[in-house]
């Protein structure tokens, strides 16, 4: 396929069976391949259309800096828009992600700025808010809140699904900013009523919870609740045994979030075969494994694998 | 009825340190009330106006209860119950 530009080729990623861990063929499981964006994640997506309707907006233009609190792949996809439309690109990370995010940033020319490790990604957003305030002139796109986080959902990932999947039951995907299941969550809806949108949360170790009090508590702006059927918290261990399963059994090296997601896809097949009803069941691979082979998610058994990412932001 | 319950590091001051605790009840909500008898406070960390709280998950055998009934969700011996404090996504 030929594309005028590296931006032009956004999406449009393969849908593949998943034949050896489906259950049946009546309950069958499929991948949608996000690794297959122009930097390796789901996020070009988002980054993409946040980045068009700033434009649009007239809040971006040459020469503008943007501002983003982002733990990795967000970053990354900002990072190479923001290079080839000319704009000066800040992160603020939290300081337990994984080197290879760190490298890549740095490569597209992104400038870094760490937060603490405790409070995870609530502590980033909570530094880059500060960050904004004190720069009034930088543009922070905010994916937890943008509108048009969901909308290239609604206009691309969940099209693309129902296209290539009429007959979809579930659709699962991790649950972060919540831009993908909103988005295509709300386009699945309105097309097929009866679907099921379920998230996979990750639960990381205790510190990433470390908060000072609850109400430093996060919901994103973004999340609506009524669009989701229900929502898992999926544990490192869970998420670390289904991402090697994926390589194992199908050939997939996703990166470990995608296990969480797997994780509950495959409750939803066993559900529906206790249920004895068929289902086509459609979750994201988000990202592949490269940026995070520093963890040891890949190594060693799974005890030492879990015992390293503890700690880590693992998606 | 033995209902195991995972504290997050934020509450447990009110738990003598303890990460598990046992509980007992028919429903969330009087799992809840059981533990605010031994672990007095906690329920209203948990709790506010007969809701959950804004920035608390409850997650029953890992669904958010949110979909399960909330606090009329039923339990039943063996069921594990984990409280954590809503955090934005990892890295997303």
């Amino acid at each position: 396929m030929r594309y005028d530009s590296l931006l032009d080729s956004l999406g449009g990623t393969p849908l593949v069976g998943l034949p050896r861990l489906s259950p049946s063929p009546e309950v069958r499981l499929w991948a949608k391949l996000e690794d297959r964006n122009p930097t390796g994640s789901i996020k070009d997506r988002a980054a993409f259309f946040m980045i068009e309707q700033a434009e649009k907006d007239g809040l971006l233009f040459p020469g503008c800096t943007i501002l983003e609190p982002t733990s990795g792949n967000t970053g990354i996809s900002l990072a190479m828009v923001a290079k080839l439309r000319g704009y000066r690109m800040v992160c603020v990370m939290p300081e337990n992600t994984s080197a290879e995010r760190k490298q890549l940033l740095a490569m597209w020319g992104a400038e870094v700025h760490f937060s603490d490790a405790a409070g995870g990604s609530n502590e980033a957003v909570r530094v880059a808010k500060e960050m904004a305030e004190a720069h009034p002139d930088w543009v922070m796109l905010y994916q937890y809140g943008n509108p048009a986080n969901a909308r290239a959902h609604y206009e691309t990932t969940g099209p693309e699904l129902l296209a290539d999947l009429p007959e979809i039951t579930h659709f699962v995907a991790g649950l972060g900013t919540t831009g993908t299941l909103m988005g295509v969550g709300r386009y699945l809806r309105e097309h097929k009523p009866d679907v099921r949108i379920v998230a996979a949360e990750p639960r990381y170790g205790e510190l990433v919870y470390g908060l000072r009090n609850i109400d430093e508590g996060f919901v994103p702006e973004l999340y609506d609740e009524s669009l989701l059927t229900t929502r898992f918290s999926v544990p490192a261990d869970a998420a670390l045994k289904r991402t090697r399963e994926l390589l194992d059994q199908e050939g997939i090296f996703a990166g470990v979030s995608t296990g969480g997601a797997l994780h509950a896809a495959l409750g939803m097949a066993r559900k529906a075969e206790r249920e004895g009803r068929s289902a086509d069941i459609a979750f994201v691979i988000a990202d592949a494994g490269w940026k995070y082979l520093s963890t040891g998610a890949y190594e060693g058994t799974l005890e030492e694998a879990e015992e390293r990412l503890e700690g880590q932001l693992w998606a | 009825m033995a209902i195991e319950v995972r504290i997050p590091t934020i509450l447990r001051n009110l738990t003598d340190d303890a990460k598990v605790v046992e509980g007992k009840g028919d429903t969330l909500a009087e799992l809840f009330t059981d533990l605010d008898s031994r672990y007095p406070g906690i329920g209203a960390r948990i709790v506010e106006n007969g809701k959950l709280r804004r920035f608390i998950n409850v997650y029953l055998n890992d669904e958010d209860v949110r979909f399960v009934g909330g606090l009329e969700a039923e339990l039943k011996d063996g069921d594990n119950v984990t409280v954590l404090p809503a955090v934005a996504g990892g890295s997303l």
